[in-house]
């Protein structure tokens, strides 16, 4: 085989590899994306009825109560608008009220969150990025509306 | 008075790093042996400061000067003595500090075990990682100073995340930081060799032990981690496809193409532009790693509370090291000419395709990693990217590889033929065929995934050790012509047995693991994949500086008692944070591995956490395997001898150059 023929060869393979990768990357990322809403965005009809999303917020003081077995409810605020949400398992250590939480999972019929995964995070200082940025919004937006009523 | 002799350390091992990174390079460009010999004082002398400040840090934990605001941040009086020490890289000051100190022991470790280099060569390498040690003490002085004080100081300090009050992460960071910047050593071989346009064998021979004691520790680390993880979160898994996570695991993908495309290059004098941009990118991976890790603009469970300001300035320390050293390899890589010749089927070509794999693995985990950053930076939302598409990626692209390695590892360089290593092979492959379908089918229920990736694993194993095999055969005393294989083949064996040994545990674990979170009132117990986890109730105990709920759960099997354990859900005083330890029965074969939840109710009930890995132990062990054999192959007789030969040559041949 001469050196041309070869160096095609090698060529056609690495590529070859290249584009199978790229099938699998953009069919697993399309299925594994997962977007975030705050309770604001939730109610306003933003996020997506069939699919799984992320819902972020603080918990709501008072509102954590325990069901059957594992079955928890609590609801998730921006301090403007709330998300009730239903979760079974155990939620991790640092979950508690007043404090951020991130849930993964997907909307009912009755607008409840249906969560396969609670998260908080590893340092009590510490707020996701997303959750602080929501709060700040639904803050801002609030002020707005209070500007609004009293011209 | 301590820490400000810490902070003044600090200042003036800068002031000889400046000279360290310029003086011997210009040395070594206008031929002046005088000014290159400057980079062995610089470097020590920085080293030296180096270790004075991370001393006076350590000592300013160990005798509790909370008038020190990292001391007062991140340590408390009643923390074990331990805890104090690994403390120091406890967060982010002090991880620094860690950084830049490991960076002055490697430069030092260079001139030492370096003495075969060239003047010239010695002087650019050491300049390059003197420039490298500029950022990171620029980044300490500017914006993170682990010596600042906090006046008046406070009573007592506000103790370590309890996280990372354990053995496990009281040495991770170090092996994984040992690896990170170990990688900065062949970077700064591979722009020294540019600077100089001289690319060759002795090059990559340099190179190679460099690369593999760094892939070691970064192997170490990363398994460390992982194993942290497992028993420390309390949730069982050992690899999350974190952003972290990925931030340790591509340089050790790239590191791993580098060790092997060095080795052709060393061996076959091919691939030498390929294998410097290798370099290039394992180092910048490395700096990538510590900015994701730094500056908390991805939602990770290991983001602690962190500064924007320090995320922007590693950033554009990147910028700087990847565009310089890139800009470098443009303008000298039409230059370099590889003269060696290889067929299609040929060792080479194996370790080509070795390479790209490892490299479309690399940027599809760097894809997924980065795509929520891209996404949010175009203000198209935000989003992550689950677990799931990091799985679907992996194993598929990652599979070929394993089946290519028995080939490519008895494959001969230059030409070979298909036929010849079919048949070579034949019994190894038959081999792992039969075992690998046998246990699959011993496992229950059979499941066409597992034995999929028996056979891989098993084929994997067999054909390294049937290569083993090879090199003593036909020996006049087989078992000690064993102990002649030169360290490098062993460090290649292992590297590969643990690669197989690997695979065993994450096919088994991930498809036979079962998981349940139950609730149980004490003397109630569940019983899953036949063992009978039977809580007895909850007792409370008193640790140094936490308090800890501590749960008895007994195991039996058909009536035996397997395990007593005891997972413990403790507060720690200070943070008043919650943690989990969980109780595990590790053995070869499974782990029985219980968390405690929540207390539910008046009756004494408490949530539990149950589950039974199997093999989950392979994992780690695969890890640990892979390591050792880095260090065989780092501490093959060859680099020594070689060093020995050259070091009697050169006294001339250097003194000619100069």
């Amino acid at each position: 085989m001469k050196a041309r023929h070869k160096r095609l060869v090698l060529l056609l393979a690495g590529l070859g590899i290249l584009a199978a990768a790229a099938v699998l990357v953009f069919q697993a990322l399309g299925s594994n994306m997962s977007y975030f809403f705050s309770p604001t965005e939730v109610l306003e009809g933003k996020a997506p009825k069939e699919r799984v999303f992320r819902l972020g917020g603080l918990v709501k003081p008072g509102s954590l109560q325990r069901g059957q077995e594992l079955t928890v409810a609590f609801v998730i605020t921006d301090n403007h608008k709330d998300v009730a949400v239903r979760y079974t398992g155990i939620l991790p250590d640092l979950f508690a009220e007043g404090q951020g939480a991130i849930a993964q999972g997907r909307l009912n019929a009755d607008g409840v969150f249906i969560a396969d995964e609670v998260l908080a995070k590893h340092d009590e200082n510490y707020m996701p990025p997303e959750v602080a940025e929501a709060l700040e919004k639904a803050h801002q937006r609030g002020k707005a509306q209070m500007q609004e009523a009293q011209p | 008075m301590i820490p400000e002799l810490g902070h003044f350390a600090l200042i003036l091992a800068l002031g000889l790093t400046l000279v360290q990174a310029t003086v011997p390079l210009l040395g070594s460009l206008f031929r002046r042996p005088a000014w290159m010999a400057v980079a062995r004082p610089a470097a020590f002398g920085q080293l030296l400061f180096m270790l004075l400040a991370f001393a006076a840090l350590t000592w300013s934990f160990v005798i509790n000067d909370f008038s020190v605001l990292y001391v007062a941040s991140n340590s408390n009086s009643a923390l074990p003595l331990i805890y104090r020490i690994s403390a120091v890289w406890g967060a982010h000051e002090g991880s620094l500090l860690l950084w830049g100190t490991m960076l002055s022991l490697w430069t030092g470790a260079v001139l030492i075990f370096s003495r075969s280099l060239t003047a010239e060569m010695l002087a650019r390498v050491v300049a390059v990682m003197g420039m490298v040690s500029i950022g990171f003490l620029l980044f300490m002085l500017l914006t993170s100073n682990p010596f600042e004080r906090l006046l008046p100081a406070p009573p007592d300090g506000r103790d370590l995340n309890p996280l990372l009050q354990d053995p496990g992460l009281a040495i991770h960071p170090p092996m994984l930081y040992m690896g990170y910047v170990g990688l900065a050593v062949p970077f700064a071989f591979a722009v020294a060799a540019m600077i100089g346009g001289r690319l060759d064998a002795a090059w990559a021979r340099w190179s190679r032990p460099w690369t593999s004691i760094a892939w070691m520790f970064l192997t170490l680390g990363i398994a460390l981690g992982s194993w942290w993880a497992y028993y420390e979160l309390g949730w069982g898994g050992w690899w999350f496809w974190d952003p972290v996570e990925n931030a340790s695991f591509l340089p050790w993908l790239v590191a791993t193409a580098l060790m092997h495309s060095l080795a052709v290059t060393e061996k076959r004098n091919v691939f030498k532009a390929w294998t410097v941009l290798l370099a290039i990118f394992a180092f910048s991976l490395s700096l990538l790693g510590t900015f994701l890790v730094r500056s908390g603009v991805l939602t990770s469970v290991h983001a602690f509370a962190t500064d924007p300001a320090r995320g922007v300035f590693i950033l554009i320390f990147l910028a700087i090291v990847v565009g310089s050293s890139l800009a470098l390899y443009a303008w000298r890589a039409p230059r370099i000419r590889s003269s060696g010749r290889f067929a299609l089927v040929s060792r080479e070509s194996a370790l080509l395709l070795n390479n790209v794999l490892l490299l479309v693995v690399t940027i599809s985990i760097l894809l997924g990693t980065l795509y929520p950053l891209i996404i949010d930076a175009l203000g198209l939302g935000k989003i992550s990217v689950g677990p799931p598409y990091f799985n679907s990626v992996f194993v598929p692209l990652t599979a070929p590889l394993a089946a290519l390695l028995g080939f490519g590892a008895l494959a001969r360089w230059k030409q070979d033929r298909f036929g010849r290593l079919f048949r070579l092979l034949r019994w190894p492959l038959a081999a792992a065929f039969v075992l690998g379908l046998g246990w699959a089918a011993l496992m229950a229920p059979f499941k066409v995934g597992a034995a999929f990736g028996l056979v891989l694993a098993l084929w994997v194993i067999a054909a390294s050790l049937y290569a083993l095999w090879l090199r003593v055969a036909g020996k006049a005393a087989p078992l000690a012509a064993l102990f002649r294989v030169p360290r490098g083949f062993w460090g290649m064996t292992l590297g590969h047995l643990g690669v197989g040994v690997f695979i065993v545990g994450i096919t088994l674990t991930s498809l036979y693991s079962t998981e349940k979170d139950v609730r149980l009132a004490p003397g109630q117990s569940h019983t899953m994949d036949g063992y009978t986890f039977t809580f007895e109730g909850v007792t409370h105990t008193e640790g140094p500086n936490y308090s800890a709920d501590q749960g008895l759960v007994v195991i039996t099997r058909d009536g035996r008692p397997i395990a007593t354990l005891h997972p413990q859900k403790r507060i720690y005083h200070v943070q008043r944070m919650p943690m989990t330890e969980a109780g595990i029965d590790a053995g070869l074969k499974r782990d029985l591995f219980v968390a405690l939840g929540e207390p539910l109710g008046q009756d004494g009930s408490w949530s539990l956490r149950l589950y039974v890995k199997p093999y989950v132990r392979w994992i780690w062990l695969g890890a640990l395997i892979m390591a050792f054999g880095g260090l065989l192959a780092a501490t093959d007789r060859r680099y020594r001898m070689a060093r020995r030969a050259e070091a009697k040559l050169p006294a001339g041949a250097a003194a000619g150059v100069a």
